[in-house]
């Protein structure tokens, strides 16, 4: 009896002892794990065991009221920021970092994921997709088209709208003429031009 | 009246005080080298995830940027883990049928997370940030490793403290230009020391003094 139950405490210490080099962060203090939610960390305390919690229907996050001036309906043509250089700079940026997975570099849609076997996306040089006002594309990067899903959650209003303004670039860039280019910029094209 | 101890016993006196030292040392050596090992800060374990998330494939082999997935990186402390529908952008397509999706589809369904198992751990007590980071000149690989070649995430350093210690001492060394941030091949240019010096008075970066002091990631 006595052999067994010492058997039975050796046997134990060394359990205790590679459970405690099998864990990952016992040997480190005991702060070094404190009773608090990280982010995204789950939580026993909420059925759906997160500890993040979604927004309550019809709440109105803060700083979202700045968006109101961001909506631009469908059918309209508005544009509500001023187009600058750095607003075009951000729509690149961004038009490539969520964009030509699908749309591709050109906006032509062969973006590696559409090669790849997602279902091509139109040409953004197509006429149709010329024609439609910028409301339309802003509904479409908002709520998605088709196969392609909304990017609301991902993309915020002011770079949706840097987007747009990047693809209405990228739209021009197989339409402009080299009388639309100042004069100083006409030159330098028609030099290297004749450079080559 | 007859000797106690053999006259070996002088030798074995000093021997022992010899080998107390030495070997305490080693053993001392041997507890600091186990907790900077591996095996301890888990370094280049790859963890099983509940799908096998290959970061080789979509970033390696498609080229998705980072911040296709993890948003809040360069406006937020935390880099953000993807919600489900993030995935089915394109998995709402591409594999749609395929057993080892079954996961992502079954939380999309039913709005239940899933619980990745989290590969970069620190302790509680720091305050790490990775916005100050990217928007500093620290670019993602130079803590991650080469993202794009993993097919399971390990951890690529240490993520000890010294570690932490060793670039904020000397920031210029991995300092890199605003558009090389995301760039999973980056390595350091021969003129790297005049480059990073450069780049830290563009940056502003803060004096080592201020970059090691305690509370910068201890509150």
């Amino acid at each position: 009896m006595k052999a067994n139950s010492s058997l039975r405490a050796i046997l134990l210490a060394f359990l205790g002892a590679s459970s405690l080099a099998g864990c990952n962060y016992t040997l480190r203090q005991d702060m070094a794990n404190q009773p608090r939610q990280n982010t995204l960390s789950p939580s026993d305390l909420f059925a759906d065991g997160r500890s993040e919690r979604q927004l309550i229907d019809n709440t109105v996050a803060r700083g979202s009221v700045e968006n109101d001036a961001l909506f631009v309906p469908k059918d309209s043509n508005a544009f509500p920021l001023p187009i600058t250089q750095e607003l075009l700079q951000r729509g690149q940026e961004r038009y490539n970092i969520f964009c030509t997975p699908c749309h591709g570099l050109q906006g032509n849609g062969q973006g590696m994921v559409a090669v790849r076997g997602m279902k091509h996306p139109p040409s953004y040089h197509q006429d149709r997709l010329r024609q439609e006002p910028n409301g339309y594309i802003y509904d479409v990067v908002t709520n998605g088209f088709g196969a392609m899903y909304g990017y609301s959650a991902q993309i915020p209003p002011r770079d949706r709208w840097a987007i747009i303004a990047y693809v209405r670039a990228l739209q021009l860039s197989r339409n402009a003429h080299v009388a639309d280019l100042p004069a100083d910029l006409r030159e330098k094209l028609m030099a290297q031009g004749a450079a080559k | 009246m007859a000797q106690i101890f053999h006259r070996s016993a002088n030798f074995l006196a000093r021997f022992s005080l010899f080998g107390t030292v030495v070997l305490g040392g080693l053993a001392l050596t041997g507890v600091l080298v186990v907790a900077r090992s591996p095996y301890i800060t888990n370094e280049r374990v790859s963890r099983n995830q509940p799908i096998q998330f290959s970061h080789k494939h979509h970033v390696g082999d498609e080229g998705i940027d980072c911040r296709y997935c993890h948003t809040s990186v360069e406006s937020s402390a935390y880099a953000g883990i993807p919600p489900t529908k993030t995935c089915m952008n394109c998995h709402s397509v591409l594999f749609n049928n395929v057993g080892y999706l079954e996961p992502l589809r079954e939380s999309y369904r039913t709005d239940q997370s899933i619980q990745w198992v989290k590969v970069h751990r620190l302790a509680d007590y720091v305050y790490f940030n990775h916005s100050i980071h990217i928007n500093k000149g620290i670019g993602c690989s130079s803590c991650h490793g080469s993202i794009n070649q993993m097919p399971l995430v390990f951890q690529a350093s240490p993520l000890t403290m010294s570690w932490c210690l060793d670039c904020h001492r000397n920031p210029q060394a991995n300092l890199r230009p605003k558009d090389q941030i995301f760039n999973m091949d980056w390595k350091a240019p021969a003129d790297q020391e005049e480059a990073g010096k450069q780049l830290a008075a563009e940056y502003k970066l803060r004096t080592t003094v201020e970059l090691t002091s305690c509370s910068t990631c201890h509150r």
